[in-house]
């Protein structure tokens, strides 16, 4: 569990918004993305946020392109969670590929407004707050499983391994 | 309880019978990427594997910034090319070929009852010949290139029953934003989108390509038509190997149906900065544009460009926009030069562009400076996409597109016809 802030926006913020097209096709890495995360949103966002904060925001977050910038920047920028109404579901798939855990709750992002002290206990499926502790569904195992190795490139040369490992037995 | 066509794709490929909700992993028939494999060839090295488990699976096409627009894109084609000669991806194609999404259809990629993924949010559009054709992002490609396999959910599906007849000046485009406009950008998020009805089968394969390819932005994982005697013509010569023509249950069933009469649509128009912010055409009539686009994978076809060069003929463009045309490939480039579609459009001041996805994402060839709009028929008008975040996306049809195009102000094509 850890600590952070709030920081809320609305429905259906998309991928060019997150991790413009400017940016796309240009190799960098995650802490360079970091740098533009959210800058066609929230420019304050960038230079402000801190490791732990929460982006808590409406329904269909991260519509748009599969670009998977747009999860990684906010990860390299140090977002422990999204909470929101709903995902896109490229975006939900890439934020879990990547280790980034996306937590759907209405319930939260009815209550929680920007600035908000929050904890979240993934195991527990809570989100805490002074505004109260709000539920989500805990992520499938398997799902927990790819965030726990760090997200789905661990997860897959782990089972590479084990699969070789099997073979040669064999 | 019958299936649908998602059920059926997904339960070959899973070798069992599968409903909406279940979880399969399947090895797909196609993997796509673009220049975004630069990227995920990064990933791929990350795995610790030497090679890619299925080469002839793997589908490279560089189409985003083609030619490469400055060193760094350069390079990123550099490395993908020397990927790709490592690896033996025989079915990779280089700047002369043009959209992948176009591609993968005309190349015989995309048929009936296969499952394509692709590292592009656009992959949908192989709905339109019948195949189940979902997104994904770098790192699943990356892994799904080294282990041939990938999970899915099978997706709950909304039919959209089409009746009637479209009228003169209007199109699928216009079809396609009036359903966004009334439902919501969110509309078929996680689902299957079925294109049926007595209507259905009246659109072209262009047409359906172009359904297909906008219910990415109704959030679909996958949407398409069911494959008919259209189809088949149009797969004649194309297609790569046997497929199997799978299509929908009478008992089916469906997570939601909505019912639509092409007669009642008229010319549609989303405006600034979300796709499901759609009016009318009359609404914002006169809106003066600095940019019309007309292409890209959603309305680049011969059938767009034919459109187009129908209500340019014998016409110029306005002096204060600047019209840039991209034919969707190569295959559609040639065509349109064979009709003289090309010359019609060159003929009335349009800057005619290489095949690819030119500024629709806006990394190159026509960026929007602060303040400027644009007309375009591609799909998507998220703020800043086209260049400064201060400019303004309009998406329309390429007749609208065209009709806007004389007179320098969003137009009703229909005065045009």
């Amino acid at each position: 569990m850890s600590h952070g802030i709030v920081w809320k926006y609305g429905d259906n913020v998309n991928t060019d918004v997150i991790f413009p097209g400017r940016y796309t096709y240009q190799m960098m890495p995650p802490e360079e993305m970091a740098k533009h995360a959210l800058e066609d949103l929230d420019p304050e966002f960038a230079p402000k946020v801190k490791p732990g904060d929460v982006i808590v925001a409406g329904k269909n977050f991260g519509s748009g392109s599969s670009r998977e910038q747009a999860a990684t920047c906010l990860k390299a920028a140090g977002v422990q969670a999204i909470v929101a109404r709903s995902f896109a579901r490229i975006y939900f798939r890439n934020a879990i590929n990547i280790g980034l855990p996306v937590l759907q709750s209405p319930e939260a992002v009815d209550h929680l407004e920007a600035g908000d002290p929050v904890d979240i206990d993934l195991v527990r499926g809570e989100i805490r707050s002074t505004r109260g502790t709000f539920s989500f569904s805990p992520l499938p195992e398997s799902v927990l499983g790819i965030i726990a190795a760090g997200g789905l490139i661990e997860y897959t040369k782990a089972k590479l391994t084990v699969d070789e490992t099997e073979e040669k037995k064999e | 309880m019958g299936k649908t066509l998602t059920e059926k794709v997904l339960g070959r490929k899973a070798g069992r019978e599968v409903k909406a909700g279940d979880v399969v992993s399947v090895s797909p028939d196609y993997v796509l990427s673009h220049d975004n494999s630069a990227a995920i060839i990064q990933e791929f090295r990350k795995l610790g594997v030497k090679k890619v488990k299925a080469p002839g699976k793997i589908v490279i096409v560089l189409d985003h910034i083609v030619p490469a627009a400055d060193e760094k894109y350069a390079q990123n084609h550099k490395t993908i090319r020397e990927f790709v000669a490592e690896q033996g991806i025989a079915n990779f194609f280089d700047i002369n070929a043009g959209i992948c999404h176009q591609v993968l259809p005309e190349q015989g990629f995309a048929l009936p009852g296969s499952v394509i993924v692709g590292s592009d949010s656009h992959t949908p559009s192989y709905g339109a010949l019948g195949a189940f054709a979902a997104g994904i992002g770098r790192t699943e490609t990356a892994c799904t290139w080294a282990t041939d396999e990938i999970w899915l959910r099978v997706p709950e599906t909304m039919r959209i029953d089409l009746t009637g007849r479209l009228g003169p000046g209007v199109s699928a485009k216009d079809l396609s934003l009036k359903l966004i406009g009334d439902h919501g950008a969110e509309m078929a998020n996680y689902k299957a989108v079925e294109f049926d009805g007595p209507a259905a089968g009246d659109f072209s394969v262009g047409a359906r390509l172009t359904l297909a390819n906008m219910s990415a932005e109704m959030g679909a994982k996958n949407g398409y038509f069911a494959p008919d005697e259209k189809t088949l013509r149009w797969l004649e010569g194309r297609a790569r190997g046997p497929f199997v023509a799978l299509a929908s249950d009478p008992d089916a069933l469906y997570e939601s149906v909505l019912a639509y009469d092409l007669g009642s649509l008229e010319p549609q128009v989303a405006v600034p900065h979300s796709v499901d912010n759609v009016k009318p055409v009359a609404e914002v009539a006169g809106r003066a544009v600095n940019q019309v686009l007309i292409g890209t994978c959603t309305n680049g076809r011969l059938e767009d460009l034919e459109t187009a060069a129908a209500i340019l003929k014998g016409r110029k463009v306005a002096k204060s926009v600047r019209v840039l045309v991209i034919p969707a490939s190569w295959e559609v480039y040639r065509e349109a030069l064979r009709s003289g579609a090309l010359a019609v459009l060159v003929d009335a001041g349009c800057v005619i562009l290489n095949s690819g996805c030119g500024p629709c994402l806006g990394a190159h060839e026509g960026l929007l400076a602060a303040g400027e709009v644009c007309l375009s028929t591609s799909n998507r008008n998220f703020r800043g996409r086209m260049g400064h975040r201060d400019s303004e996306i309009y998406l329309a049809s390429p007749a609208t597109a065209a009709a806007s195009a004389v007179t320098g102000r969003i137009t009703d094509p229909r005065g045009f016809l």
